[in-house]
């Protein structure tokens, strides 16, 4: 399983990179594989706020249905449109197929994420 | 042993000795007696079937079938023969919508013509399998616009929709917290500059009726820029039969189209069953209820149809799902579809070019007795709408004495539009029954 060291994480198995004062999105390699073949991503739009904690996008895989949930609070600024297309993208790199970039609103929201190393911790 | 009534005693003995309980009583003990006890129930005693036979033909003969001049959502068009033929087959009439569905090939392939039709008369790009009806439909593109733009609680509605259509949309929206919005109308058309004034970043959808209520054509032209500038969804519910004339929903930049398709072949039977149509555009076909049905190879190469898509919140993660609708209108999209098939494109253009001339025939005559003038400056199809100086409850009443069923009263709605009456006329009506229709009235 991996888990890049640069990134934060959520315990609901998000992972954020902050990037250029930007936040970008995903889902981890632990939770795409759990959610087995991805079907189908219903991304939100460009400049909808998101709120830490609550749902931003829905990951349809064939086992389940999952809500996606901001790590942190912003407004997003880009939504990475391959995966209307090509869903399977999340299970061929889960770290490199991104979901969507925000402008983040209160950095200090990045305090609360967990280390690679907790994360990891919480995997085992 | 009826076929309806599967289980025999030795069935029920054996299922309650399985899970070790004596008696029905007692697998129910746990529902207080207060609850169990009826009393002596008030039902009528027993009747053999030659009684029942003439106690229905009793109650039926009570029913009086007048020659109708009412729409207002439901048209006396013909019904051609060979739907009733069809349609009473057994594995049609009897089959409920297919919970195992691919073993029904038959089923779904009616289903799929029928979303074909569909959206090939909507111009739009996906097509559902059908729902209940017209106005329901409508309610749940509330929902898909509410679902859509998630965080928008707002939806406009015309005030020249039917009110019996925005009565459903208030049941529906009240518990889903929506806020309902209407947008004042301008001689019978939705208004362009009210519909400007009222979108705001709020609004999740604008609803529209062609035609309207009044039997109005309404001019859609630049609507759906006004509405996407606000990303909020264009609803149009039009009346499907007239699209073999008038410019579709997808030519007016429209989300979602719904309405009522009994003007497709389905008779009026005393108010259903009727069908509503759903017709969207594949960005938004996640969200959209109920299902849809594909065409694709089976393992030997074979045509198959398959049920394609099904939102899947309706089988799981329920508290999220936008609606709660699962099947279709089943038998009566087979009417539907039996109808287009057998009028075909050119059938139904002509069908509707005749029920717009019998309607401007009618129009025109009784511009010509005092009683009435025009409501309004606007094109009509086969449906419209006059002042008139006749008492509206005299007038049903005495075209009723006549074998007619007469104009929509809009005074039932809105004591201010008292006076204000709506005539449909389809390509059933012939001049002799208008013509009647017109001496009577000019009598009043």
């Amino acid at each position: 399983m991996k888990t890049p060291k640069e990134l934060y994480y959520t315990e609901s198995h998000e992972w954020v990179k902050i990037e250029n004062g930007q936040a970008i999105f995903g889902i981890t390699d632990f939770a795409q594989s759990e959610l087995g073949e991805v079907v189908f991503v219903e991304l939100p739009e460009e400049s909808d706020e998101v709120t830490k904690g609550e749902e931003y996008a829905t990951i349809e895989s064939v086992k389940a249905a999952s809500d996606i949930n901001a790590p942190i609070s912003g407004v997003i600024v880009e939504v990475n449109q391959e995966l209307e297309d090509s869903p399977e993208l999340i299970n061929d790199d889960p770290y490199e197929n991104w979901i969507v970039k925000i402008e983040i609103e209160d950095k200090s929201e990045v305090d609360d994420l967990l280390s690679a190393e907790d994360y990891e911790k919480l995997t085992k | 042993m009826f076929k309806y009534l599967p289980h025999t005693h030795a069935d029920i003995e054996a299922m309650l000795k399985k899970i070790g309980v004596s008696s029905i009583d007692e697998l129910f003990r746990d529902v207080p007696a207060s609850l169990k006890d009826f009393g002596e129930l008030d039902v009528p005693s027993a009747m053999s079937e030659l009684e029942l036979m003439n106690h229905m033909k009793l109650l039926a003969g009570m029913n009086k079938p007048l020659i109708p001049f009412m729409g207002a959502g439901a048209y006396d068009h013909y019904t051609p023969s060979i739907i009733n033929h069809l349609i009473n087959r057994q594995e049609f009439l009897t089959a409920y919508t297919p919970y195992q569905p691919e073993v029904s090939q038959g089923t779904l392939q009616y289903i799929f013509e029928y979303q074909s039709m569909i959206t090939q008369l909507t111009g739009l790009e996906v097509s559902n399998a059908s729902m209940y009806d017209g106005a329901t439909a409508t309610a749940e593109a509330m929902f898909m616009a509410h679902a859509i733009r998630r965080k928008q609680k707002e939806i406009l509605v015309s005030e020249t929709v039917n009110p019996n259509i925005m009565a459903v949309l208030r049941t529906y929206a009240e518990p889903q917290d929506i806020k309902l919005t209407m947008i004042d109308a301008d001689d019978g058309q939705t208004s362009l500059e009210d519909l400007k004034r009222k979108l705001s970043d709020d609004v999740a959808g604008v609803i529209v009726q062609s035609p309207n209520v009044y039997g109005v054509i309404e001019d859609y032209e630049g609507y759906s820029e006004a509405i996407k500038e606000k990303k909020a969804l264009f609803i149009i519910n039009q009346d499907p039969s007239t699209l073999s004339h008038l410019k579709t929903p997808g030519e007016y930049g429209a989300d979602i189209a719904v309405g009522e398709a009994q003007s497709l072949g389905v008779p009026l039977s005393y108010g259903g069953p009727y069908i509503g149509y759903m017709a969207t555009l594949k960005k938004h076909m996640r969200k959209m209820p109920g299902r849809i049905c594909g065409v694709t190879k089976d393992a030997d190469g074979k045509r198959a149809y398959v049920l394609t898509l099904q939102a899947r919140e309706q089988h799981i993660r329920r508290e999220k799902a936008n609606s709660n609708i699962c099947s279709n209108q089943s038998l009566m999209a087979l009417f539907v579809t039996i109808y287009m098939a057998t009028m075909g494109k050119k059938g139904l253009y002509e069908a509707q070019q005749i029920s717009y001339n019998h309607a401007h025939y009618l129009h025109a005559m009784l511009l010509k007795l005092p009683q009435f003038e025009a409501a309004f400056d606007r094109p009509f199809f086969k449906e419209f709408t006059l002042k008139s100086t006749i008492d509206t409850d005299l007038m049903n009443a005495k075209l009723q004495k006549h074998g007619f069923l007469g104009p929509l009263d809009h005074g039932m709605f809105d004591e201010n539009q008292k006076g204000l009456v709506t005539f449909a006329v389809t390509e059933k009506r012939t001049k002799e029954e208008m013509d009647a229709l017109v001496r009577i009235l000019g009598g009043l």
